[in-house]
């Protein structure tokens, strides 16, 4: 059925409350389940083994002592999950990556995995697994993976994007461009161009809760699987594909996530869960380890990142340009693409050029982390940005607004801006107190901008209204950030009944049709538009229940304020009817009332944020804290304000923790060197401040309450708004973060030499 | 494989005795063999804290003891400090002003905020803020879980003053 989703301008009386979320109970009494709390009767216990090498052959792998082990049920490797993936190579990617297969091709990459009946018996065995590597070289590095000596990972991956095609492999695996115009006749206008490169580490999604599972193959050709995951309909079509089971039956559940932040957008420990099962002929538990978790799930991209930007004196910039180069572990994806087309997303410019190189190199594969690519992106073209306006000696507030991108903008990647937030958030940081109020000795203000596009996507809702006027919703979209409140109060508003009268559950894949991962900051976007849409289909079958009730034409009955009322003088005097009228009638009327809605939400709204931050460095030991953050942000509207701030918040702490932090550190043998909290060190409580946030409201045309979607673009500013911030405090332009300690110590000791 | 020893440990008010290899980390305790699941793995090396739990008074990550270390002891987990029908100032605080959001970790940060409200029932932000250092939360940014404890920190006192 098709939906008009064009943005109607209507008073709201649910959607912008701020009622509590109805997982909050048993989140504050220990009673919600996440992937680790389910357990099935004879349920063995998995372990994983894990290459210590960066690179590596597998010339062999010798299962036998580990199988007599006492307790062994199951061993699997390679072997155990033939390719299946016909010329899939993003499929394949996924396959290697759960299991090595001919190469380990980073420090922590699965070679084998055992089924036991207890974790002493699955670890003595994983201990007694014989793998015979042969090392060869390896590379971490994106510049260094670059090189024309480099070892070379994939002898099968020639550079796509260039002319001619290259005639031999590298682990440059594509070359992607954006832009517009002319930026060599844009350089030639500028009165003063900067040109600077960048770096930013592999940083991780961090997750509290570590990936985990309970995968059972039956005998007569299903399969279960309960699982923590961001989507749990896309982790059952991977899981079936590389398997060779029938999705249809694959009945995967989703358990209350623990964190996901895109990390768990991506299938590991799940296909071996249930290759381990399928052998063994049990349920098999499968919980990663911190540091598996570390070592092979989640990071995003190192990068290496170079920005010329001129402009005129009075502030027009003339032309923008990157050169961005991102690590995607050792398998190609579009990484260095998206940040790319994420540079300059915030600017209107005349001549724009982004070009983005995909990097091959021996570390896990990068998954998707908040906004992935935009962050590091942001960082390098914001860092530049702020460098040009004082050398022109403009406030970077002002000459960012001089710039700004706007309605009929053409964007750096191409399409054509319609109503968009940047500017309102520009206007909004510029009035802001933050921006005025004084600074400590030793203090610097700092300010980004940040943008991610959004994503919409395949989604379904089934609403169910019960004989008592209760309405049950069942949702495909894992609640990764409060989207059971905000679905519940779109349901409330849609009906005219109260948020308490409304229970939305996450549906499993066997009880509701296709819905792409919650990803993209679709959750609320995405499913409103289907709950939205399942809704008014529910309120015609109550205008037709309501015409049976009062016997009179459907034509004369309308729906106002939550109840069906009777048009023209004929019928005007009947006392309208409540859904809750309409439902206790529904077994005489033609049984039960739902609205269902099954759709792809077109037009996700593009998303724009500015942040504000002053920071507070010590010029002794490097280290630095954060004193003042402000998050201003467009949320096109917000369904339940206090969530969406809660994701502003969760975004820049992130982004905080990034930029001063958190890093990925190998050593020259190319092993991780600091998988675990200690060293890979995220924000405590007593390293943030409060942080302030402000939403703005510029609805996204596409939606029928105007709806963005806010869950990513916070992350994206931080780290340029920090870099900038701790610049401003020691006076030095600072180029690669995160801006640790060390980091900084060592920029203020060179300085002064 | 080490033989299992008799081990006896008082949770949330209930005696338990079960046969253990001393070695068990008792995280393990709790969550395999007795099925109390709110106290959460998320580093088994102390540094998150959702598994904190209290024992003898005492903030406890129950992922670096082993059982045999919390033999005889108390131990209070989620599950002992409130349920539905009763629950803590805290556990209602943080319901009430949004101080979690996936509440993987809020478990162990509502029971780290009880000792800490005992330690010290009238903690300025930033005593909350170093007191609770040791649970992170990757979540909210810490913000609403300030605010949780700082409301239930006033609903206490104010309790106490009342009964006074």
């Amino acid at each position: 059925m098709s939906f008009d989703a064009t943005f109607q301008n209507k008073r709201f009386n649910s959607v912008g409350t701020r009622p509590l979320r109805p997982d909050g109970i048993d989140k504050v009494t220990g009673r919600a389940r996440y992937g680790a709390d389910f357990n099935m009767p004879g349920q063995l216990v998995a372990r994983v083994l894990r290459s210590p090498h960066a690179h590596a052959r597998i010339k062999g792998i010798d299962t036998s002592k580990a199988e007599a082990v006492k307790g062994v049920k199951a061993i699997v490797t390679a072997a155990d999950m033939p390719d299946l993936t016909d010329g899939d190579e993003a499929l394949f990617a996924i396959l290697d990556n759960c299991m090595a297969r001919e190469k380990a091709m980073y420090d922590g990459h699965a070679v084998a995995a055992v089924a036991a009946i207890d974790e002493s018996s699955a670890k003595a065995a994983l201990k007694l697994i014989k793998v015979d590597y042969e090392v060869l070289p390896h590379v971490v590095d994106v510049d260094a993976a670059m090189m024309a000596d480099a070892p070379v990972l994939n002898d099968t991956i020639f550079t796509q994007g260039v002319e001619p095609a290259p005639s031999k492999p590298s682990n440059v695996a594509n070359r992607s461009e954006f832009g517009h115009g002319d930026v060599d006749a844009g350089f030639a206008k500028a009165d003063i161009i900067v040109e600077r490169s960048y770096k930013t580490e592999q940083a991780h999604q961090g997750y509290i809760e570590p990936h985990a599972c309970v995968a059972s193959c039956n005998a007569d050709g299903t399969a279960d699987l309960w699982v923590c995951t961001q989507g749990h309909f896309v982790y059952r079509q991977n899981c079936a594909d590389l398997l060779g089971l029938e999705a249809s039956k694959l009945r995967v559940t989703s358990s209350e996530i623990g964190g996901g932040f895109g990390g768990k957008t991506h299938v590991w420990a799940e296909p071996v869960a249930l290759a381990l099962s399928r052998k063994a002929g049990r349920p098999v538990k499968l919980i990663m380890s911190r540091e598996e978790v570390f070592r092979a799930s989640g990071p995003t991209s190192a990068t290496s990142i170079d920005v010329k930007i001129g402009a005129t004196k009075d502030g027009k910039i003339t032309a923008a340009e990157a050169t961005l180069r991102y690590t995607s572990g050792p398998y190609p994806d579009m990484w260095a693409e998206l940040g790319a087309m994420t540079a300059f997303a915030p600017y209107d410019l005349e001549n724009v050029k982004t070009v983005g190189f995909e990097v091959v190199v021996n570390r896990p594969k990068v998954a998707a982390y908040r906004a992935p690519s935009a962050p590091m992106a942001a960082f390098a073209a914001e860092s530049a940005v702020d460098e040009l306006a004082k050398e022109i000696g403009m406030d970077p507030v002002d000459f960012r607004i001089a710039n700004v991108a706007k309605e009929g903008t053409r964007s750096s990647y191409g399409p054509v801006y319609g109503p968009i937030g940047i500017g309102p958030t520009l206007d909004a940081a510029k009035a802001h107190p933050h921006m005025s109020a004084p600074l400590g000795p030793n203090q610097g203000r700092g300010m980004a901008c940040g943008f991610w596009f959004n994503f919409g996507g395949q989604t379904c809702t089934d609403l169910n209204i019960s004989a008592d006027g209760t309405v049950t919703i069942a949702v495909g979209t894992v609640d990764v950030g409060g989207s059971r409140a905000s679905l519940s109060l779109i349901v409330a508003e849609e009906l005219g009944i109260e948020y308490s009268d409304v229970k939305a559950v996450i549906a499993d894949t066997s009880t509701l049709g296709y819905n792409d991962m919650t990803d993209g900051s679709r959750g609320t976007f995405s499913t409103s538009m289907a709950t939205i849409s399942a809704a008014r289909n529910a309120i015609e079958v109550m205008r037709q229940r309501a015409a049976i009730m009062w016997d009179i034409p459907l034509e004369h009955i309308y729906w106002e304020d939550g109840h069906a009322k009777a048009a023209g003088s004929k019928h005007g005097n009947r006392a309208p009817l409540s859904v809750k009228d309409i439902a206790a009638e529904a077994g005489n009327t033609g049984g039960p009332i739902a609205g269902h809605s099954e759709l792809v939400a077109d037009g996700a709204g593009v998303s724009f944020a500015t942040h504000i931050c002053d920071i507070e460095v010590d010029s002794e030991t490097g280290s630095s804290r954060v004193v003042r953050y402000t998050v201003i942000q467009d949320a096109g509207k917000a369904v339940h304000p206090a969530y969406v701030e809660g994701q502003y918040q969760g975004g820049a702490a992130q982004g905080i923790g990034w930029a001063l932090n958190e890093e990925y550190i190998y050593g020259d043998d190319g092993r991780l060197q600091n998988p675990g909290f200690l060293d890979y060190r995220i924000p405590v409580c007593s390293d943030l401040p409060m942080i302030d946030t402000q939403i703005l409201e510029i609805p996204n045309p596409n939606h029928p309450y105007g709806v963005r979607g806010v869950g990513e673009t916070s992350i994206v500013p931080p780290l340029a708004a920090i870099a900038n911030a701790v610049s401003n405090a020691v006076g030095l332009r600072m180029s690669h973060i995160p801006l640790s300690p060390p980091r900084i110590l060592a920029a203020l000791n060179a300085a002064k030499t | 494989m080490s033989s299992k020893k008799h081990y006896s440990i008082t949770v949330n008010g209930k005696q338990e005795e079960f046969l253990a290899e001393p070695r068990e980390l008792l995280i393990y305790t709790l969550r395999e063999r007795l099925n109390i699941t709110g106290p959460h793995i998320g580093c088994e090396t102390s540094h998150c804290g959702a598994c904190t739990v209290t024992i003898d008074g005492k903030s406890v990550k129950a992922c670096t003891m082993f059982v045999a270390q919390a033999d005889g002891k108390y131990v209070t987990t989620i599950e002992g400090i409130g349920g539905l029908d009763d629950l803590h100032p805290l556990q209602n605080a943080f319901k009430e002003h949004h101080g979690l959001q996936c509440g993987y970790c809020t478990p162990g940060m509502i029971t780290r905020a009880t000792k800490l409200l005992e330690e010290n029932p009238n903690p300025t932000e930033e005593e909350i803020r170093f007191g609770m250092a040791g649970n992170i939360c990757r979540c909210t940014g810490y913000q609403n879980i300030v605010k949780s404890i700082q409301a239930a920190a006033a609903e206490m006192n104010a309790a106490k003053e009342a009964a006074e």
